[in-house]
């Protein structure tokens, strides 16, 4: 009896969670599997449109002979690149008419006319013509033959399917001198960024934690910057940038804390004098950085926070009657309190800005020394149109980030053994 | 009582003064109205002074009138050192003052002879001087924003520091840009398809996620706990690295430029942490009132809709806010797979006016406004279940 129920419950099991696998399976584990399969291959934007037969009707009447008709098809081959074979054509024709002389390729059987065309070649052009008759003396509607399209069909080898291996891609990758460069670029925006993040949470956890007045008010405003859309705020945030009418540039003017406009978006370095030594600094980058931290610091603020309530209020009193003064309190009681919780985000979040698109694609583009290894996916696969590039770098991408996963479940599990 | 500490009020409370000031000053810059001067130096040591003649009363007047006094001195001698600035102006900088003296007025010899008062003293006011520099630079992009959308390109040309709003010009003329967008830009047509993409987004997801997460909370299956794992290293996979292939094949199958191919491209992506969110939830439920439901005949869809549906709606109601959320500002995704306007959502069609030839910037700027001001809305009204939401599944963003 209870096997049978154990029995019906997987049944059920099943068939509750296989939607959710089938379609987590084919739109996310697919393509990353199938990143590999693309990443060997020499495939290129352009090859992704699968070649098609086309054809183009046009009718035209014969001078002076109301009875007679000529119809021409345009064909084609769409493809520049590639052969298609075995075409077939397939067209309707109203009752009352049928064709005086007929090209051997084709067929003319109860109103449909079939032509087995055969192979074409890259770019293959070749025009149809065939006239036609009208059997019982009533007249050819132009009309009515327009209203028929033609229909093809041919097969074509689909790029992505042979069996055809480069390894030019990775070679490509790893040789490229930028590469390095770009991966530092990765490291130093994604370091940066959840650092600051994390800094800038625990300042505004800790602030938010005291009583004042407005205090849930204050709340909501600390996470609009994550709440919000990304592309209004970054276009914002570039209108206020701008280095010829924005408004940043422009009050650091009018104040004349500067004498001429900083191009902070669109400068890759900027030397900086500090105590007699040239500093170089990466100055698109770092607004990037800055921009990113913006943005994500109320996440982080409101882990933090969330923690931080959880705090025992006894802790404190005993540290006031021990004397203690705030910055020890800090260090000695909520420090170790929300250790746990800045480790955990300071992972996931490494992993997030490791990935992180759409903020610099937005503000920079990958301009000015802020190309990042998604931005590189990017314009490797849509501004080159090299889509076997795009895809080994997304490769190296799953690979950093199949390192970082395993550190941090390796974390994670040490965690939990402690608990 | 320690001269460190007397040193320690004065320097940073007058710092802190000063800092209001400038934000206050920085934001009537922004009114168009010319001010190039922070006058740090006559600020700092009138602040300081006033300062040491607020410890000084003490307790010795009532403490309203004693605020009173100190801000009207303040803001009169910036009266007298800042030239041609309109009344309002100096009505802040009065109230500005007001709030800063009512902050110190408890301060006096006795709370400076404390123990730590130096460093209680510094992390207040570094408390009150971050909530009012995290409020201005949170909230100066939003506001710069929202008061680009209604200039014109000849006056932002013009000063590019003038912000004010012409209440005078009358509504139709304010809301130019916001009729434009909406007529010129099919905006109206963007925004519904927005509207579909993320509420059609919530509901698939929620179909798929109810009962998956419900068998992972509750039944025994071979492969649950695979199951449960693999759920969150899904979720960690960026949407960068799936990009390339999900184009390859929307492209070969004829999916892309179709509000179908994004639904399902979101809904794949927001479903693991739905169920990850769900499950957590659902096992927090007493498995006696499943039980009690058995007994009662019911099957397991019973089981869900009657018992475990109702008792969950919060987090339900969450799950839903969050997922509206992504979908409503993704941006990757969109700009993959469209590239014809009839099909573009609001973010897309932003991004397309903004590559597009020169849009006026306060075109540009009401359709951000367009774009975020339903989702803030959204935020502020559903805070609650939008928090619970945004803490369980914010590992991603």
């Amino acid at each position: 009896m209870s096997s049978k129920l154990a029995k019906i419950e997987k049944r059920t099991a099943y068939l509750l969670i296989l939607p959710s696998v089938l379609l987590v399976f084919s739109i996310i584990l697919f393509p990353i599997f199938s990143n590999i399969w693309i990443s060997f291959k020499n495939v290129e934007l352009k090859d992704l449109r699968i070649p098609e037969p086309r054809a183009k009707k046009l009718v035209k009447s014969i001078n002076d002979n109301p009875n007679k008709i000529k119809v021409i098809y345009k064909l084609r081959n769409s493809s520049l690149t590639q052969e298609i074979t075995n075409v077939k054509f397939k067209d309707k024709y109203p009752d009352n008419i049928e064709p005086i002389s007929l090209d051997n390729k084709c067929q003319f059987k109860s109103n449909l006319l079939k032509c087995e065309l055969g192979n074409w070649p890259k770019k293959y052009r070749e025009n149809l013509e065939i006239v036609f008759q009208n059997v019982n003396n009533k007249e050819i509607s132009k009309k009515e033959l327009k209203s028929y399209k033609p229909k093809l069909s041919g097969k074509s080898q689909n790029i992505l399917l042979t069996y055809e291996f480069t390894l030019n891609n990775f070679k490509k990758v790893i040789k490229d001198k930028a590469f390095i460069d770009l991966l530092s670029t990765t490291f130093y925006y994604t370091f940066f960024g959840t650092i600051g993040a994390i800094v800038f949470g625990i300042l505004a956890a800790q602030m938010v934690n005291q009583k004042f007045f407005g205090r849930t008010f204050m709340r909501s405003v600390l996470l609009f910057p994550y709440v919000a859309p990304v592309v209004a705020l970054a276009y914002t945030w570039e209108l206020l940038l701008d280095p010829t009418s924005g408004t940043l540039n422009n009050l650091l003017i009018n104040y004349q804390i500067i004498d001429g406009p900083i191009n902070l978006l669109g400068q890759k370095y900027v030397t900086l004098n500090i105590l007699g030594f040239d500093f170089k600094l990466r100055l698109a980058l770092t607004t990037v950085i800055i921009f990113e931290i913006w943005r994500y610091f109320p996440l982080a603020f409101l882990f933090i926070l969330a923690r931080l309530q959880a705090v025992p209020k006894e802790l404190y009193e005993a540290a006031d009657v021990d004397g203690a003064n705030p910055v020890q309190k800090f260090l000695n009681i909520t420090l170790p309190q929300i250790l746990a919780v800045i480790s955990i985000l300071f992972m996931i979040r490494f992993i997030w800005n490791f990935n992180k698109f759409e903020d610099i694609f937005l503000l920079t583009g990958g301009a000015s020394g802020t190309r990042t290894l998604p931005i590189n996916v990017y314009q490797q696969g849509f501004s080159i149109g090299d889509i076997g590039m795009g895809s080994a770098v997304s490769i190296v991408i799953v690979v950093f980030l199949l390192i970082f996963m395993f550190i941090y479940f390796k974390l994670l599990g040490k965690r939990a053994d402690e608990n | 009582m320690k001269i460190k500490n007397i040193l320690t009020y004065c320097f940073i409370s007058s710092l802190f003064l000063f800092s209001l000031i400038c934000i206050w000053k920085i934001l009537v810059t922004l009114q168009g109205i010319e001010l190039i001067n922070f006058n740090f130096n006559k600020l700092f040591v009138f602040g300081i002074i006033l300062c040491v003649i607020n410890l000084l009363i003490g307790k010795k007047l009532n403490l309203n009138i004693k605020i009173t006094i100190l801000a009207l001195l303040f803001s009169i001698f910036d009266y007298f050192i800042s030239i041609n600035l309109p009344i309002w102006y100096s009505f802040g900088i009065f109230l500005i003052s007001l709030f800063f003296f009512n902050t110190i007025k408890n301060y006096d010899k006795n709370f400076l002879s404390k123990n730590h008062s130096s460093q209680k003293l510094f992390f207040n006011f570094l408390t009150l001087f971050g909530i009012t520099l995290f409020s201005f630079v949170i909230l100066f992009p939003f506001y710069m924003m929202l008061v680009t959308s209604f200039k014109t390109q000849a006056l932002l040309l013009l000063n590019p520091l003038d912000f004010s709003i012409n209440f005078a010009q009358g509504l139709p003329e304010l809301f130019k840009s916001y009729f434009i967008v909406f007529k010129d830009y099919n905006f109206g047509r963007y925004m519904l398809t927005s509207t579909i993409v993320s509420l059609g987004t919530v509901i698939i997801t929620l179909i798929f996620a109810i009962p998956a997460a419900y068998a992972v909370a509750r039944l025994n299956f071979f492969g649950k706990n695979f199951l449960s794992t693999s759920i969150l290293i899904i979720y960690l996979f960026p949407a960068i690295v799936l990009v390339i292939p999900l184009y390859t094949i929307f492209s070969q199958l004829g999916l892309r430029n179709s509000i179908e191919g994004l639904l399902i491209v979101y809904t794949a992506t927001t479903l693991p942490v739905a169920i990850y969110m769900l499950q957590g939830y659902f096992k927090s439920i007493p498995k006696e009132l499943e039980e009690a439901g058995i007994i009662d005949g019911q099957n397991w869809l019973g089981i869900i809709f009657k018992i475990i549906l109702p008792l969950s709606l919060p987090a339900i109601s969450s799950v839903a806010l969050y997922v509206f959320m992504i979908a409503w500002n993704e941006f990757l995704f969109s700009l993959m797979f469209l590239d014809r306007p009839n099909t573009f959502t609001l973010s897309r069609a932003i991004q397309f006016l903004n590559v597009g030839a020169e849009t006026p910037r306060q075109y540009l700027m009401a359709g951000s406004v367009v774009v975020t001001l339903p989702i803030l809305i959204i935020f502020v009204y559903f805070e609650k279940y939008l928090v619970s939401g945004l803490t369980a599944g914010s590992v991603k963003g």
